[in-house]
């Protein structure tokens, strides 16, 4: 039998946490996927304001990953998920979804094909039985491999030029693909992509590399402001970015205990990934007759919200008066200089006419009503050039 | 251009039902089946040189009246003996016999008792048997006025005999033999009798269910004239002349989809078929897993098509004797070695862990003994289905076979002294022979363990628990569905009521 001690470390380290650690000034950790990640290190707004104006270092090693390997890798995609997988070609990224049987959303993640019979598949929530399930019948190998691999998202406009001067050219790099570098007798791979809406990267490497690895970028990067960012200002940036986030915008179907919590793609404003015509995947019945029924019963909506208070959970009326939904994210945006929001609405009201926001200020120790009118916006409420640019721009 | 409008996979007693209803309404059907001749389960075996046996099934329940009405199958040449009466073999007295609720002995009038109330409990589930099972899903189509049918059959017990109902409906057999009887003979019959076919023991829970349903397709068991094997050729007839097409030595290896529906089969020979609907009568999970498979199902549903439970427990005898066995009983009745309740449930315990019980129950019939044809002069052809069998062998299929006859023959030796000696030819089908000639995976007849949580709305899945499947054009009509199987064509007529009900 194995040696259960697994209960003494409850969330573990990750290949970075010799530096994470040294680097957390205010030893704010919490909990990712059963590992230590850092909140915050210091200063959320310097956090922040490294991923908007200069480079920004997260570690992202928590995230689960998952091999897929074989000949029927992409048929097994295409089955799976509800986004083509088989026209995403060798070196591509993409974001996509999955559902269960009923085309209720399992989790959304980013898909990276490393080969033609070779993905990875990254996401907040484990999935293996459900993989594996949907494995029956294909010539295909499904592995977590999260410890396997430490990840590291350099984000913020000047990303590209610290990796030029830690000698990685990443000048002709478009967004959602990935290249291989040499690194010090090996090999890592960078691929532009990230979760805060700005330019950036994310560098997969193994995990001995790490250390080595976060020395050399951070030597790189002095001039230009790197510095370690937690969850927290991540999070700002992801609401700006407009980003949902599993398990805070929305409850994966196979975790949902009421009824009601589950949502489809539609639901949540990402059936524009459904490709219809690639052939069956799981759920594609129940979405085919909710498209052509219009059964969808809520709706993704992006809020502007008067005022600089931030509307974190919520509730939305309808003419003051019946609840017709709730935000699941909102911040005063620095950025855009705006009070935002991602909210769960009722989808006939999706419109947005006459929808108000409740909003508790908590204003020393007492509570202040707010009742504000909300106005649906445009994701993503940030949403700069540089992230496109190709080549970066020399920042 | 399709060659006929719906193609059923299997030409079991299902499939052969589903085919007559459907033809009925002027649909071109077309009943494909794996073997030389339609039956599945209903066919005859020369096992050895002149002695035929039933390939399977050697006795019926009683057809669905709307199968034997509505196919008319007297007509095409299908009549009875009459009922058979059950003899309960003892080693050293002569056997007890039982004809639907009458016997003798010390219990008769405990015994006619209970079987009245088990007959009338049989009786007000009767109609579920007649029925697409109802969902408790809005817009699930429910047959109301079916259903209302029901419910007022339920009232109609009185509120005392519905208490005992609703005591008693989900109860296991031995609590009520043993509540009920002292005689340990009537006892163990009844236990042998829920058990018969499941992978279930006595004291297994819900075991009394599988009694009443067997109650509520018929009284005492039925031997058809000609054998089983005459209720295939009867109801082959029956189709033919309703413009069914047959085609034997058909197997399908593949149910064909476009655009996302079942468009028609592939066979074995290469030859695509194309019809609109697609009934599949065979194995459900057979079905989903191999015809249809993976790419055309969602996860979900595909793997729960892998754990339909379906464990058989049944061996099937079939002896070459050169006498009349010597049987204390009469051969031309149905005879049961079943000594006590606990015999029965000794008889199960061994096949979880996959051993051979040492002494196994079974049901026996002498077919030479109704018909002359069955042996040569003078000899005489044995059949039993002999339970239980571990359908997973810890030593391995042919050792566990070895035994599992051995171990068969040793009982029988003791109610029937000398009949080791008489043996010609011995012949025993373990779970997975059955599965392996008849498609019926583990073995079981049911395609698909019949328990109270594989019936109803959750026969084989909830998914389809309604005949039709998530892939639209493809029906289920087999023993896999509701209500089950045995050689009675409930599962076929129901799924064709459904079909034209549904305009499919």
């Amino acid at each position: 039998m194995k040696d259960l001690t697994h209960y003494k470390t409850p969330l573990l380290p990750t290949a970075f946490h010799a530096r994470t650690e040294a680097a957390n000034t205010l030893h704010r950790w919490g909990a990712w996927a059963g590992y230590r990640t850092a909140l915050c290190y210091g200063d959320e707004a310097m956090e922040y304001t490294a991923i908007r104006n200069a480079a920004s270092v997260y570690d992202l090693c928590p995230m689960v990953k998952y091999r897929i390997q074989g000949p029927d890798a992409a048929a097994y995609l295409n089955r799976l998920t509800i986004r083509n997988a088989a026209r995403l070609t060798p070196g591509g990224v993409h974001y996509t979804v999955w559902c269960d049987d009923q085309g209720r959303v399992l989790d959304d993640g980013t898909l990276f094909r490393h080969g033609p019979d070779h993905y990875m598949l990254c996401s907040q929530e484990r999935h293996l039985p459900w993989l594996l399930d949907s494995a029956r019948g294909f010539d295909v190998e499904v592995a977590e491999i999260t410890p396997d691999i430490a990840a590291l998202s350099l984000q913020g406009p000047c990303s590209a030029t610290v990796l030029g001067i830690a000698g990685f050219d990443v000048s002709t790099l478009k967004p959602f693909r990935m290249a291989t570098h040499p690194f010090q007798g090996a090999t890592i791979t960078i691929s532009r992509t990230g979760f805060t809406g700005d330019l950036g990267y994310e560098l997969w490497m193994t995990p001995d590399q790490a250390l080595p690895f976060w020395d050399h970028l951070f030597a790189a990067g002095t001039a230009y402001g790197i510095r370690p960012i937690g969850t927290d200002a991540l999070n700002l940036a992801r609401i700006e970015a407009g980003f949902i986030i599993t398990n805070m915008d929305f409850i994966p179907a196979d975790q949902a205990v009421r009824e009601d919590r589950s949502r489809s793609p539609f639901e949540l404003a990402l059936d524009w990934m459904i490709d219809w015509d690639k052939g069956h995947f799981t759920g594609r019945r129940a979405l085919k007759s909710e498209r052509d029924n219009g059964s969808s019963n809520w709706a993704l909506l992006a809020l502007d919200i008067p005022g600089n208070v931030s509307a974190e959970g919520s509730i939305i009326y309808h003419a003051k008066k019946h609840e017709v939904g709730h935000i699941t994210a909102a911040a005063w945006s620095p950025s855009t200089k705006r009070s935002i929001a991602l909210a769960q609405v009722q989808r006939k009201h999706m419109a947005g006419r006459d929808l108000w926001v409740e909003i508790y200020a908590l204003r020393e120790l007492q509570y202040v009503k707010l009742m504000l009118p909300v106005t649906v916006c445009e994701r993503p409420f940030f949403n700069p050039a540089r992230k496109r640019a190709t080549p970066p721009g020399a920042f | 251009m399709p060659s006929s409008d719906v193609l059923i996979i299997g030409a079991g007693v299902n499939g052969l039902a589903c085919a007559a209803k459907l033809a009925g309404t002027g649909r071109r059907v077309t009943l494909l089946d794996a073997n030389p001749t339609p039956g599945g389960g209903m066919g005859t075996t020369e096992f050895a040189p002149g002695f035929h046996a039933p390939a399977l099934a050697h006795l019926v329940s009683g057809l669905d009246p709307r199968v034997s009405d509505g196919m008319d199958l007297a007509r095409h040449g299908l009549s009875y003996h009459p009922p058979l009466s059950t003899s309960v073999l003892s080693p050293d007295a002569p056997a007890l016999s039982v004809l639907n609720g009458k016997t003798t002995g010390p219990d008769a009038a405990a015994f006619a008792a209970l079987h009245r109330k088990l007959t009338d409990f049989a009786r007000v589930l009767a109609p579920f048997r007649a029925m697409t099972p109802p969902r408790l899903a809005g817009q699930a189509g429910q047959e109301w006025a079916k259903l209302a049918r029901l419910g007022i059959g339920l009232r109609a017990l009185g509120r005392a005999d519905f208490r005992e109902f609703l005591r008693m409906i989900l109860i296991n057999i031995a609590d009520v033999a043993t509540d009920e009887l002292t005689d340990p003979r009537l006892q163990a019959l009844l236990s042998f009798d829920a058990t018969l076919g499941s992978w279930l023991g006595p004291r297994s829970p819900n075991s009394l269910i599988l009694l009443l349903n067997r109650l509520s397709m018929g009284g005492a068991p039925l031997l058809p004239k000609g054998g089983v094997a005459a209720v295939a050729q009867a109801m082959t007839k029956a189709v033919e002349a309703a413009g069914v097409t047959i085609r034997s030595n058909a197997q399908v290896t593949q149910i064909l989809i476009e655009a996302d529906r079942a468009a028609g089969v592939a066979l074995a020979d290469g030859t695509n078929l194309h019809a609109d609907l697609v009934i599949s009568a065979i194995n459900p999970r057979t079905t989903f897993q191999t015809l249809v498979g993976p790419r055309h199902l969602d996860s979900g549903f595909f793997a729960q098509t892998r754990h339909i439970r379906s464990r058989g427990g049944a061996a099937k005898l079939h002896l070459a004797l050169r006498t009349a066995p010597g049987f204390n009983a009469d051969l031309r009745s149905r005879l049961v070695i079943a000594p006590s309740v606990d015999a029965v449930e000794r008889a199960f315990n061994p096949v979880k862990y996959g051993d051979v019980p040492d002494h196994p129950v079974m049901e026996i019939l002498i077919p030479s003994a109704f018909e002359p044809g069955q042996a040569p002069e003078g000899q005489h052809t044995l059949s039993a289905i002999v339970q239980f069998a571990p359908h997973a062998p810890k030593i391995g299929l042919e050792a566990a076979r070895k035994q599992m006859l051995e171990n068969t023959l040793t009982v029988l030796e003791t109610h029937a002294p000398g009949l080791r000696a008489q043996i010609l030819h011995a012949e025993l089908l373990m779970p997975q022979d059955i599965e392996f000639r008849f498609g019926m995976v583990g073995g079981n007849w049911h395609h698909g363990e019949l328990a109270v949580e594989q019936m109803l709305f959750l026969r084989p899945l909830r998914q389809a628990a309604q005949y039709a499947t998530p892939l639209p054009g493809l029906w289920l009509a087999g023993a896999g569905s509701h209500p089950g199987g045995g050689i009675n064509g409930a599962a076929g007529w129901n799924a064709a009521e459904r079909i034209i009900k549904e305009r499919a």
